[in-house]
């Protein structure tokens, strides 16, 4: 249009207009003016804010990062003592919350895609027991949920002393689960190697197999196959390596267990309180994914005679997933946002940490606005791994 | 809940960030000006600042600042008291939310400079401490090695015990939980072997137990926690009335002045007794009070030992000594400076 325009002079000469009658040119000023005035609050506030910081001598930045935490977390992935530094101290604050988001996620999504089928059973029971779960979780706020698990954890099981040890080098006692586990040992670094080796091995026997698929429609065992490369190769490594299985079994020593790995009854409420709440609501998007596509799909398939199995996995999964995947990931990124509410229970996730960090600095401004950077990172890459997966499965249109 | 604390101290961030800086005799006018007081407190323990069964206020931090509304105003009542998380706590304060601090707030040399705050005269003399139940045969703090502790957050709690554990050699995990009640609820029911907090606290969630007797607290004190009210750096006046308000709470009981004889007091020949009571008047316009100040503070709130022994003394269930809290004349801390 603007080419045709610009082509033809007498239209030209006339309608020579000021820029601010020309919409596209004016919406851009507006934005640009706007733009402008929240850039210029954010200065002000930031700027201020140091200033006055400064003038009550106030310390600010993040010079603390460096500094001896001097204080202990009650449990970590990777090695932490009181001796270490606030930026390690933070870090396993961080690792803490990764560790409850990611398994709590795996589960939430494995529990809700069954409960969501269940609810669709033909079988009266289930389906209204699977009703019955999802209108009673998520109807009680996930606060009370977590304080309830936690009591149970905490109130059920008897002290260390008298710990429950229904089998050898397993006890259950009000301090959590302890159980033993294999004595580190190289061979199994070198069987995590062997499974990575597999991973690719069965990726490229994957996309080989698609290819003979479209070539010559010969259809290859491809999950069996994978499934056999994947256990057979650390299975092989780890006989080559003298098959190594010795135990780290847990002793009770004076008030609590030593050795072993230890499941906290503080993670465990936290897990099933997240897992158990939000896999409510992903039951029923996986119901609404499900109900989603019409049943002529289903019959269709049926009548080329497709197992239900295939039915399932190539018509049904493909089309429910363009529905569940969008709402899907906002309840990970709630469940990552809830893990929050460890602080009411005591499990040292990031705002745990991060609430200590503020005490003991006293560096309020620094402490919460690392909380919100934190956080936000945690969500926008759930969202752009999650964004990724939902092009992958979204209608290519031809 | 988290998010609501979030906000707030997202709003006392706002307010730091929108508010200019305080000049001296701002907070007084403003205090005055708006006609109460705005004291930020605990709210959650028992003996220190909690609202009772008829929500009225009642504690020795309560009573703290109920001295400092009848020395500005000549009327204890005039007070809105706020709650506070420990996080909350230095952050509202310093955005001006609060005109006073008292509570349970330990003094320390980071809070005075890097924080930008200043502590008046203690007003309780305190230290961490360890609860264990009595069934486990422990005697000292130096047998727990391995023990999982149970720790209340805020303050220097979790620092504390974190250094007495690494100076003894000692190997122990923490339960760390945010509200008070889950914790001590969490220790009862044996999820820890100990329970550590300011000794006072100690007892006070003893006191709530299910059963008192079988909680013993160990002899060992960790620390020194010298708990005072707080204002902000700046004030020097504001800063004065505080602390003389705290100190004039110490030298009534040092004169054996209480709530029922300040009256008969008034007609005491004794001049430093005049001065101190404004019959001599000087004292409370030098620090633009009424010259009656004092004795108002006396005559509505009492004096330290009055307001000790309400809250938490061996007649309440927190069941405290006086010990340090006590008078330098009997062995105690409690030490006035001249009121001339």
């Amino acid at each position: 249009m603007a080419q045709e325009v610009a082509d033809s002079p007498e239209i030209t000469a006339s309608t020579k207009i000021p820029f601010w009658y020309d919409p596209t040119k004016r919406a851009i000023i507006y934005q640009v003016v706007v733009l402008g005035m929240v850039g210029f609050v954010a200065y002000y506030l930031f700027t201020n804010t140091l200033a006055n910081l400064e003038r009550q001598n106030i310390a600010t930045g993040f010079g603390f990062f460096s500094k001896e935490a001097s204080f202990e977390i009650g449990e970590s992935p990777i090695p932490y003592s009181a001796a270490d530094t606030y930026g390690r101290a933070l870090l396993v604050g961080a690792l803490n919350t990764i560790k409850v988001a990611f398994i709590g996620v795996i589960l939430t999504v494995i529990l809700g895609s069954f409960i969501g089928i269940a609810r669709l059973s033909k079988n009266w029971l289930v389906a209204k027991l699977a009703s019955l779960y999802i209108e009673v979780m998520q109807d009680i706020p996930v606060l009370l949920q977590l304080v309830f698990w936690y009591a149970v954890f905490y109130e059920s099981f008897p002290s260390p002393r008298q710990a429950l040890s229904p089998i050898r080098g397993v006890y259950f006692s009000n301090r959590g689960m302890v159980f033993a586990v294999l004595q580190p040992h190289q061979v199994y670094g070198y069987m995590a190697l062997a499974f990575v080796v597999g991973c690719f091995a069965v990726w490229t026997l994957h996309r080989w197999a698609k290819k003979r698929q479209e070539k010559t429609g010969q259809i290859f065992p491809v999950f069996l196959v994978s499934i056999a490369i994947l256990l057979v190769l650390p299975l092989v490594t780890w006989l080559l390596g003298g098959a190594p299985l010795k135990m780290n079994f847990p002793k009770l020593v004076g008030f609590n267990f030593e050795g072993g790995a230890t499941l906290s009854p503080e993670f465990a409420a936290l897990l099933s309180g997240l897992v158990l709440y939000t896999a409510a609501f992903v039951a029923e998007i996986v119901r609404a994914g499900i109900q989603a596509i019409s049943r002529g799909q289903v019959e269709a398939a049926m009548s080329l005679g497709l197992r239900p199995g295939k039915v399932l996995r190539l018509v049904i999964l493909p089309q429910a997933l363009r529905v569940i995947i969008p709402p899907l990931t906002s309840q990970m990124l709630n469940l990552t946002k809830n893990s929050t509410l460890a602080l009411a229970i005591g499990y040292p996730d990031f705002v745990s940490v991060a609430n200590t960090t503020i005490n003991q600095t006293g560096q309020a401004i620094e402490g919460v606005g690392l909380i919100m950077v934190v956080y936000l990172f945690f969500s926008l890459s759930t969202s752009a791994l999650m964004n990724w997966y939902n092009k992958k499965v979204a209608l290519v249109e031809r | 809940m988290r998010l609501l604390k979030v906000c707030a101290v997202l709003v006392a961030v706002a307010l730091i960030a929108t508010t200019s800086l305080a000049i001296a005799g701002e907070t007084l006018d403003s205090v005055k000006k708006r006609g109460y007081l705005i004291a930020g407190v605990n709210g959650g323990v028992f003996g220190f600042s909690m609202p009772d069964e008829k929500g009225v206020w009642k504690g020795l931090d309560v009573d703290t600042a109920r001295a400092i509304a009848a020395a500005v105003f000549g009327d204890a009542t005039k007070i809105k008291y706020v709650p506070l998380t420990a996080v909350q706590r230095l952050p509202a304060l310093q955005a001006k939310e609060i005109d006073v601090l008292c509570r349970n707030t330990t003094q320390t040399l980071t809070r005075e400079t890097a924080n930008g705050l200043n502590f008046a005269h203690v007003n309780y003399y305190d230290g961490q401490g360890f609860l264990v139940s009595k069934k486990l045969g422990v005697k000292s703090a130096r047998e727990l090695q391995g023990a999982t502790v149970c720790v209340l957050p805020g303050t220097t709690t979790e620092m504390n015990v974190a250094d007495y554990f690494r100076a003894n050699g000692m190997k122990w995990k923490p339960v760390v939980i945010e509200q008070t009640a889950e914790l001590s609820k969490a220790y009862f029911a044996g999820r820890c072997d100990v329970l550590t907090s300011d000794a006072s606290q100690l007892a006070a969630h003893r006191a709530t137990a299910p059963n008192p007797a079988e909680h013993v607290l160990l002899p060992e004190i960790i620390s020194k926690e010298p708990l005072a009210p707080v204002v902000r750096h700046g004030d020097d006046q504001w800063y004065d009335i505080v602390n003389w308000t705290v100190m004039a709470l110490i030298q009534a009981e040092e004169f054996g002045i209480n709530s029922q004889n300040v009256d008969k007091a008034l007609r005491d020949p004794n001049p430093e007794v005049q001065r101190f009571l404004g019959v001599i008047p000087g004292l409370g316009a030098a620090l633009g009070l009424d010259d009656k100040w004092v004795y108002n503070i006396i005559k509505q709130v009492g004096n330290y030992s009055e307001i000790f022994e309400r809250n938490v003394g061996v007649n309440t269930p927190l069941g405290m000594e006086r010990g340090l809290n006590g008078l330098w004349t009997k062995g105690g801390l409690m030490y006035a400076a001249p009121f001339r």
